[in-house]
């Protein structure tokens, strides 16, 4: 019996939790992919109004595709051909471009415990693949079966990325081609929205994190006079600092129980 | 036409490129498998629940779409959205409970 078959057999886990023990890395690319295909509908929409976006903004085809295979990463991407349509400086475009990605840091901090053992090669696609819809759904995954392996941990992550980020790439050419004839009543400005909070709403399982999450959105709120999304790198760190706190906390309790 | 040049926005593009690589690499690249300090590990639990409600809540309370009028449709559906999550913890379901209630609540509303 492998050492993961035999995790997979202990007791006190989950039938769920034993399942995704025992699928081979194929199974958990399979899996990962399956997982995050309904974010296509929002990848879609938000895509093709970027292609729509840079060919009003005058982008040629090659620069639309450069960016979005180069840049992935969409409120940076938008960021960027704002600036260029307001005639700002070189400087000021690259460095707001880059600055709204600075969340990417963390997310590539929160996982190195869970992705950090894979290999240097595995590390370099799954950094430039790391966008908000991989991230989350991985590290939800992962903290719901923590003793996944680390190769079943970077077959998820592959899967999750094969059905979103070419998804991306395509609606931006469709709305590149297909220009104006989208109609705007379809309110697909909330579809992301929605999506981050489905994303979000699971993980809110302990105290820590249901604080965290409350501290991010007061804080967000608060600090929303700042401007070009500043308000975020209060608001995060805040909640960051704020779950770190509680935890150790409830930790200091249940301890002092024993 | 941009007022740029072709040369000036290939450069704007790799720059932003390889800065947004270089943010997402960092973590994961450079401390790999050595851990890291207790506290960063502990913050860094959070960071999910930490950033997502973060970009989230100001276009809850003051949708771009609306021209920044809170709309109580986004409400409603952002709520539903939560509340189905919390309750399914399904990503899936959630998403489908916000749409459907949005889109209902858009058209009883209008």
């Amino acid at each position: 019996m492998s050492a993961q078959a035999e995790l997979a057999a202990s007791p006190h886990l989950s039938p769920e939790q034993s399942r995704a023990l025992q699928r081979s890395p194929a199974q958990c690319v399979r899996h990962g992919f399956l997982q995050a295909l309904p974010f296509i509908l929002v990848l879609m929409p938000f895509g093709m109004l970027f292609g729509v976006v840079a060919s009003e903004a005058g982008l040629d085809l090659a620069q639309t595709v450069g960016f979005t295979v180069l840049v992935l990463a969409g409120a940076s991407q938008f960021t960027a051909v704002q600036l260029l349509t307001d005639h700002a400086p070189v400087l000021v475009i690259i460095v707001s471009a880059i600055a709204v990605n600075l969340r990417m840091a963390m997310y590539s901090a929160s996982l190195v415990p869970w992705l950090g053992a894979a290999r240097p090669r595995d590390r370099a696609w799954i950094a430039y693949a790391l966008i908000d819809q991989s991230y989350a759904l991985s590290i939800q995954h992962y903290e719901k079966h923590p003793r996944l392996s680390i190769d079943q941990r970077v077959g998820y992550f592959l899967g999750s990325v094969l059905a979103t980020c070419p998804v991306w790439v395509v609606a931006m050419l469709l709305g590149f081609w297909l220009g104006k004839s989208i109609p705007e009543d379809w309110a697909l400005d909330f579809a992301m929205p929605i999506t981050f909070l489905a994303l979000i709403s699971p993980m809110l399982r302990t105290p820590a994190h249901v604080a965290a999450a409350l501290v991010a959105v007061v804080g967000s709120l608060i600090f929303a006079f700042l401007p070009s999304g500043l308000g975020l790198f209060v608001a995060a760190p805040l909640a960051m600092i704020t779950g770190a706190v509680v935890e150790a906390l409830m930790e200091r309790r249940n301890g002092a129980r024993l | 036409m941009t007022g740029y040049s072709d040369s000036t926005i290939w450069l704007i593009i790799v720059a932003v490129g390889l800065g947004t690589y270089g943010l997402r690499w960092s973590f994961l690249g450079i401390f790999g498998s050595r851990p890291m300090p207790i506290w960063a590990q502990r913050m860094l639990r959070y960071t999910a629940v930490g950033v997502l409600p973060a970009i989230v809540a100001p276009l809850v309370v003051w949708p771009a779409a609306t021209h920044g009028e809170p709309d109580p449709a986004r409400m409603i559906a952002a709520v539903a959205a939560v509340a189905v999550g919390v309750l399914t913890r399904n990503v899936l379901a959630a998403i489908l409970a916000g749409m459907t209630v949005l889109y209902t609540a858009l058209y009883f509303m209008a």
